[in-house]
């Protein structure tokens, strides 16, 4: 972190919320997203009050943040995070959920929590394959993608086609914000620290769901080394998956 | 003069977990439980309490994980089908040794079966149907004050074990109107869940914070579970606690029977009209009802078979507790069995009636 924007977003480390190392693979980016959300918190004093529901896979790694943690169901963390917040509304509440989790198993539970508008902030890591089970396809594959369940790529014919869930989200009159970014590089994670930092002023302000995506490599299962997954995020996921927010607003509707 | 008002059954259940101090309701609506999500719907919030409709049975469930994490008196209900969607979140709850009451309204399976009553979830809320190893204690009232005391029981059981405590009612005392006293009933004092996550910085230690899952690397942090052996044991220890203290089963004219009944839920009241009429012909018969289908009163079961007495299991199944009962007399008696093809009537609206029991109970004597 060099030169003017570093100023603009600091990387502060983990001062209160250092427990035992974020864990992870040789260039795998969830510790990152982890650590991003730990850093937010703690600049915003909430590391305190805050309350994380995690899923079941890889992003479920920053359950070993001391923070206050409820590790649920494979996809059921949106509804685990609603009680939580709806019996303990003066806490920051936030779920960490892999893709899988999130838009495939979870689909119903996300959906679910974004129909209600819960005043929740879904974090949702993407790295387009089932991580932790071994590379196998996800809803956000991207086409041509091989995995281990999709060994000559995925064909749109057989496996259909990327889901977009930031996009998604953004329709929903319950979402009050929602945004995808990126840490491949430290522009893309400066904005990245930026689009969580503003979901947890939304729930704090009562505003409705809050959702970040965030890019993440997975260099074991993307068979790449992690300098090569840096470039394949910008060079394949983000046209797929483009940067930004997608909604923005004061309050749900 | 004890007060007493015309109660439905479903709205029973509801009186007694406001009177067990609930502080929030998550459920999705299934027949015949409906009146249960409706009520709440209509009197949680002018009370000050939560409650949320979900998206599903497995939204309902993971919604009563997070409440019972954060330390609250949550619960939900439902029947059959939504019960079957209820056992992955029902696994978890157990294992991460988080309390929370489930209301089970039994409507006629398999599948989608029929939305009347019936017992056909006796096996599967004693075997426990989630991700396996976990064991719950079941509670299983026969009449509408009993749904209401047996609510607040449940509660203080589910907060003293920490551990998911089933009701087991049924679509014929579910929807029966009974008169009730609806009464605040005293317990034991239970300790603080110091456990329950509500941020870090709340918590009485410096820095250390709460953390809740169905794992040895758990929550349990706060007992500290060193590996999966140690937490088999802690689980294994309560299992055998709430099996030797929680066992409840009554009798009724069993003094000098040479047949016992075994039947619980709507049977057994059943199960007692045909008692009294057979007595009144001088036969000798009398009931065993399970109060607790787990833990099961195997002792009690097995003195019958101890004295002698011939053993006949009614209930509107196709067989299930049956088969906990010869296990219980271990073949010292002869078990006889009465299920659900000997309902009055083939619809889904026949039941066991006291004629047919007491027929089967002649035949027998």
């Amino acid at each position: 972190m060099s030169g003017e924007t570093a100023t603009k977003v600091r990387v502060t480390g983990l001062k209160r919320s250092f427990f035992v190392p974020l864990i992870g693979c040789p260039g795998c980016q969830h510790p990152i997203v982890s650590r991003t959300v730990g850093e937010v918190l703690e600049e915003m004093e909430m590391d305190g009050t805050a309350v994380v529901v995690t899923g079941i896979g890889c992003a479920a790694g920053i359950a070993t943040l001391n923070l206050d943690t409820v590790l649920g169901s494979h996809g059921g963390a949106p509804d685990t995070a609603t009680a939580i917040k709806r019996l303990r509304p003066e806490c920051m509440v936030v779920t960490m959920q892999g893709d899988g989790d999130c838009i495939a198993i979870g689909a119903g539970s996300f959906i679910g929590a974004m129909t209600r508008g819960e005043n929740i902030t879904i974090i949702m890591s993407n790295n387009t394959n089932y991580g932790t089970t071994g590379g196998q396809t996800a809803p956000t594959t991207l086409i041509g993608q091989k995995t281990s369940t999709s060994p000559e790529g995925r064909d749109p014919l057989r496996e259909g086609y990327p889901v977009h869930v930031a996009e998604l989200a953004a329709t929903f009159q319950g979402v009050a914000y929602s945004a995808r970014g990126a840490v491949n590089t430290a522009a893309n994670y400066q904005h990245t620290k930026k689009y969580i930092r503003n979901a947890f002023q939304k729930q704090l302000e009562g505003a409705g769901l809050s959702f970040v995506e965030v890019l993440s490599a997975c260099p074991p299962n993307w068979r790449m080394e992690p300098t090569e997954c840096l470039n394949w995020i910008t060079d394949k996921m983000i046209p797929e998956f483009p940067l930004g927010e997608f909604k923005n607003s004061s309050k749900t509707g | 003069m004890t007060e007493r008002t015309l109660v439905k059954g479903n709205e029973a259940v509801c009186w007694g977990a406001v009177n067990a101090g609930l502080d929030a309701f998550f459920g999705y609506p299934i027949t015949p439980q409906n009146e249960v999500i409706e009520w709440f719907a209509r009197e949680l919030p002018k009370r000050g309490k939560v409650f949320v409709q979900s998206q599903s049975e497995n939204g309902a469930i993971m919604m009563v994980y997070g409440g019972a994490a954060a330390g609250f008196r949550v619960m939900t209900s439902t029947a059959g089908p939504g019960w079957s969607l209820m056992q992955e979140g029902m696994s978890h709850l157990a294992a991460a040794d988080v309390p929370c009451v489930i209301v089970i309204t039994q409507r006629g399976g398999p599948g989608q079966g029929s939305i009347r009553h019936a017992q056909m979830d006796y096996n599967n809320v004693t075997r426990g149907g989630g991700a396996g190893g976990y064991k719950n204690i079941v509670l299983a009232p026969n009449s509408v004050q009993e749904i209401h005391d047996f609510m607040q029981l449940a509660f203080h059981l589910a907060d003293k074990y920490c551990n998911p405590v089933l009701v087991l009612s049924d679509g014929v005392i579910g929807l029966i109107l009974e008169a009730v006293e609806l009464k605040p009933l005293e317990f034991e004092p239970l300790p603080e869940k110091e456990w329950a996550v509500k941020g870090r910085d709340t918590h009485p230690e410096e820095m250390m914070r709460r953390f809740i899952h169905s794992s040895p690397a758990s929550g349990k942090f706060r007992e500290g579970y060193f590996h999966y052996g140690a937490w088999l044991e802690h689980m294994d220890q309560r299992h055998h606690q709430m099996a030797e203290a929680e066992v409840r089963s009554e009798t009724y004219q069993a003094e000098d029977a040479e047949l016992m009944i075994v039947a619980f839920g709507y049977v057994s009241r059943v199960c007692t009209e045909a008692i009294n009429r057979a007595r009144a012909e001088g036969l000798k018969v009398g009931l065993l009802r399970p109060i607790t289908l787990w833990p099961l009163d195997s002792q009690a079961i097995r003195e019958q078979a101890d004295k002698g007495r011939q053993i006949l299991v009614i209930e509107d199944n196709l067989g299930q507790l049956v088969d906990d009962v010869k296990c219980a007399v271990e073949g010292k008696t002869e078990v006889h069995f009465l299920g659900m093809l000997s309902r009055h009537m083939p619809t889904d609206g026949g039941m066991i009636m006291p004629g047919r029991v007491l027929e089967e109970i002649r035949r027998i004597l």
